[in-house]
């Protein structure tokens, strides 16, 4: 079975037909958006975060029917004006990746913990990035960079 | 300012480039997942493969019904070994033997191998189609343990198939009814007579469990059908041996296939060598329609492992405690097909005596045929299995001579101008200095509280070496377009470890301009030249040294241009003046070459070389730890790394490889193992197999870069991606011991088996 849904992707109306099987990720494919991986395809690394009506999920586990009237946001949607976001140039300046493929989901995850606490401490940023896996073990780095993130964020801010 | 206009030297505020840690050329891509990785890639018309594995662990076949998966709306093609015979007569590959089949033929060794293959419009339907595949086998013997793998009467290949590549390997041509693919063995000095003589021997065997590399990159790959040539798209860390290999087996010349790669997700040695490229190959030549292959996290499980290995060392030592003599026996747990087994064997076997002045020394090293899945490299190509148990035993026998672990070491540990066990004279090894700085950092001779009641704290050491597998060959290409501006080709793969921008900053070096201003061209075969691979942390020194020789060809070229044009070199100079003095126009293109092959010497029937290896690589690590008696937790108090790694050049980048690659071994040591029953993999996945997160890292973790320079090499420069994991697994044992008293001689160190070893030493032991 297969169904057109419309929904709101990174700030666009798109419209597509979606097959009952498939995933957020394999419909974010369609639209050349490669930035949400499927990695473990169960949930479990985080390489497919997207945002979907604010929250963020894991792709490989949402249905493509449920993106039908959200409002959805893929990390491409961060430098959509050609500027990086502060968390994205955050993991730049601390080296927070090496083979890049889980970054996306770090990303994702990063902006949405600073949106809902803009100055976490070591602790809470682990709490919160403990479903994000990162194989080349970029951690220090990563936690250096939430809080380079923070900082930046807080300076604009102010 | 991003045009070369005048440039000469230093000048053109290019600062010293090699030694600086810019930022990594493809920084931003990364970050706003735009970096292209084989994961992104289709093709018109494309076909998607998915691949149906065997359930039994060795059983011949008795047929494959691919009738109702053919019948399957949506399904193109469902292949078996037969039909790729069609296009490959003889369809074995793999770097040592030419063992494995494209799709299993007559036999299967292993579950998880691939047996048959559906093509469909869309992966879901290819995936039900699998499903409805019927194979039937009839069962045969298995063996699972590599050492009853020596004696086995259930034989995994009938006959061994060595490819010829190695000349160390042509004496196993045609062997039968054994599943010893390799027998490596070294003998130095008189080995009896030397434990005849012993003030004490100790005799220990140590195990290293079945692990996975798991890139969260699943290997993907995808071949796209060109008239007369096969274009293949792929995450992998060997192009070159990806082209020379799928050309051999269609019986092509090599430049009618290429290999491209873009980015990768991780590689950790998962991606070497034939993957899925020749499934995806025969596959999309027999549709004549582009194939791709992505497989799951799952089935990266059944498609490459790292070697579980059996460790018997046996060692003596005089009344001082001076190592005099040690036998290393190692059993390699190859699986199914050799990969590169055998050179893990015989490369990292030599180095089995650990980084001691030993003056008696035999090792035997057999890599062994068993019904699991292929066994290959694996961030440090079998090192770690090896640091594991000496340096585990280095602290058995200290302890029970009572001298201290630290010390023992200092007595034992070889310095430069001594010969290691191979007869090479070791040179620019920072062995002592590494191991110092690590035991200075932890505070080893400071007082330590070893805590109370139910939390006990202890410290551990270990120090190991690797050599480089020797000889290996790398080209590189440096081209100055006629406006100035510079691209490096190289077929070195940037799997994540930052080989791009080292190898930048290596031209921006020689020619004076920035590093961001250097294009690096990535892996095409049609257009990159030949490397080796991408393993063994041979990159920097390999391919380094080639394109700082191709930089400087074209520097002389370009230089020589510009004094035939009647321009002055000795002060700046506008780069494209010269092109357009040259050639009336903004033309021309300068090639700068380099090829690099280290000096080397094989080995004789003993294993004696006076130049085993171009150099030598370094790691030491001092661990804190605290033990829950209760529950056999333990906590990794504070993790403290140093290699050696020449003189780094990106300090930054070479210092995430530290901690990256300790981290990796952490997990190996501490939770990583691959479980099996009848030969099935049972836990794999995220749920069941236990890799580090963000939680697991040591509340301090110190990396650090031993001021050292490595001759030779690129700006004084060697490899560093798999050194911090050479001391992890036995210090934490070590470490263990010092607080809990027992010694643990399996990995992984699991709570269960840190209490079960308490319980026992106390005598009340857990039940099973």
């Amino acid at each position: 079975m297969s169904k057109d849904i419309a929904f709101t992707l990174n700030s666009r109306p798109v419209r597509v037909t979606v097959g009952s099987h498939e995933n957020a990720v394999d419909v974010l494919r369609r639209f050349d958006l490669f930035g949400a991986r499927e990695s473990c395809g169960q949930g479990l690394c985080g390489c497919c975060t997207v945002r979907v009506d604010g929250k963020p999920l894991s792709g490989c586990l949402t249905l493509g029917l449920k993106l039908e009237g959200a409002m959805v946001e893929t990390v491409e949607s961060l430098d959509a004006g050609g500027e990086l976001d502060p968390v994205q140039q955050a993991f730049i300046d601390q080296g927070a990746f090496q083979c890049g493929f889980c970054t996306p989901g770090f990303v994702m995850m990063t902006k949405q913990l600073l949106r809902e606490k803009p100055q976490p401490d070591d602790e809470e940023i682990r709490s919160y990035l403990s479903g994000n896996l990162c194989r080349c073990a970029a951690y220090p780095e990563i936690v250096k960079a939430v809080k380079d993130a923070a900082a930046r964020m807080a300076a604009a801010a102010a | 300012m991003n045009k070369m206009d005048f440039i000469k030297g230093q000048d053109a505020g290019s600062a010293q480039q090699v030694g600086a840690s810019p930022p990594r050329l493809e920084a931003r891509r990364k970050v706003t997942g735009r970096a292209a990785y084989v994961h992104n890639a289709s093709a018109p018309r494309m076909l998607h493969a998915k691949v149906f594995r065997s359930t039994v662990a060795h059983g011949r076949i008795r047929s494959v019904d691919v009738s109702e998966a053919l019948a399957l709306p949506g399904v193109h093609w469902v292949l078996t070994g037969e039909d790729i015979r069609q296009i490959v007569p003889n369809p074995y590959y793999g770097p040592a033997f030419h063992d494995q089949p494209v799709l299993a033929l007559d036999k299967v060794r292993y579950v998880g191998e691939p047996v048959a293959v559906v093509l469909a419009d869309d992966p879901y339907v290819a995936a039900d189609a699998v499903n409805l595949i019927i194979a039937d086998y009839d069962l045969l013997d298995s063996v699972d343990d590599e050492i009853e793998a020596m004696t086995s009467k259930a034989v995994v290949h009938e006959e061994l198939k060595p490819a010829g590549t190695f000349p160390d390997l042509k004496h196993l041509h045609g062997k039968r009814n054994t599943n010893i693919a390799l027998d490596y063995h070294l003998r130095r000095g008189d080995v009896a007579s030397a434990f005849a003589s012993a003030h004490r021997v100790f005799e220990n065997e140590f195990r290293t469990q079945a692990t996975m590399h798991v890139p969260l990159e699943p290997m993907v790959s995808m071949a796209v059908p060109d008239d007369d040539r096969l274009i293949i798209h792929t995450a992998s860390q060997s192009p070159s041996f990806v082209r020379l290999e799928i050309a051999r087996l269609l019986g092509w010349p090599e430049n009618r296939v290429q290999v491209k790669v873009p980015h990768l997700g991780g590689g950790f040695g998962a991606k070497l060598y034939i993957k899925l490229e020749a499934l995806v190959a025969c596959a999309a030549l027999i549709a004549r329609a582009p194939v791709k292959l992505s497989l799951t996290m799952e089935e990266q499980f059944y498609t490459i492992t790292k070697h579980p290995t059996t460790f018997r060392i046996k060692t003596a030592v005089d009344a001082e405690g001076r190592i005099t003599a040690r036998k290393c026996e190692i059993f390699w747990n190859g699986g199914a097909y050799a990969d590169i087994g055998p050179r893990v064997t015989q490369k990292s076997g030599f180095t089995a005596p650990g980084p001691y002045d030993i003056e008696n020394v035999e090792v035997s090293s057999y890599a062994l045929y068993t019904n699991r899945p292929p066994a290959g490299a694996l961030r440090g190509f079998g090192i770690p299995q090896l640091v594991w148990a000496y340096e585990s035993q280095a602290d058995i026998m200290a302890r029970a001579l009572g001298q201290d672990p630290l010390e023992f070491r200092r007595h034992n540990l070889l310095r430069d101008g001594r010969p290691q066990a191979t007869g090479t004279i070791m040179q620019d090894s920072a062995i002592h200095e590494a191991l110092e700085l690590v035991a200075e950092r932890l505070g080893w001779n400071e007082p330590f509280d070893r805590g109370s009641g139910d939390i006990r704290r202890g410290r551990g050491i270990a120090v190991g070496f690797k050599a480089s597998i020797s000889p290996t060959t790398s080209v590189a290409m440096v081209t100055i377009a006629a406006d100035g501006s510079v691209s490096l080709s190289i077929s070195t793969v940037d799997m994540g470890q930052g080989s791009d921008t080292a190898m930048a900053q290596i031209v921006a070096q020689v020619l004076g301009i920035r590093t961001e201003q250097v294009n690096v061209v990535h892996p095409d075969t049609d257009a990159t030249p030949y490397d080796m691979a991408t393993l063994g942390s041979r990159s920097t020194y390999h391919t380094g040294n080639a394109v700082k020789l191709a930089a400087e060809d074209a520097r002389t070229k370009l230089w020589a241009m510009a004094r035939d044009a009647g321009i002055d070199t000795e002060s700046g100079f506008s780069w494209p003046s010269v092109f357009k003095a040259h050639y009336g126009m903004q033309a021309g293109t300068i090639i700068g070459t380099g090829t690099f092959i280290p000096d080397y010497a094989p080995a004789d029937e003993n294993g004696q070389s006076p130049l085993v290896t171009p150099y030598w690589m370094i790691g030491a690590t001092a661990v804190e730890v605290e033990v829950d008696v209760r529950t056999g937790h333990l906590n990794i108090v504070r993790m403290i790394n140093a290699v050696d790694c020449g003189k780094p050049l990106n300090p930054r980048i070479v210092e995430t490889q530290i901690s990256g690659a300790a981290t990796m071994q952490l997990g190996f040591t501490l939770s990583e193992e691959m479980n099996f029953e009848a030969g099935q993999v049972t836990n794999a996945s995220f749920a069941d197999y236990k890799i580090m997160g963000i939680h697991d890292i040591p509340g301090i973790m110190e990396n650090h870069i031993i001021e050292a320079e490595q001759s030779k090499a690129p700006f004084g420069a060697k490899g560093v991606g798999e050194s911090s994991t050479f001391g992890i697994s036995p210090s934490i044992a070590n470490a263990i011991e010092d607080a809990v008293g027992v010694r643990l001689y399996e990995l992984p160190l699991t709570p269960e088996k840190v209490l079960r070893a308490i319980r026992s030493a106390g005598g009340n032991p857990l039940e099973d």
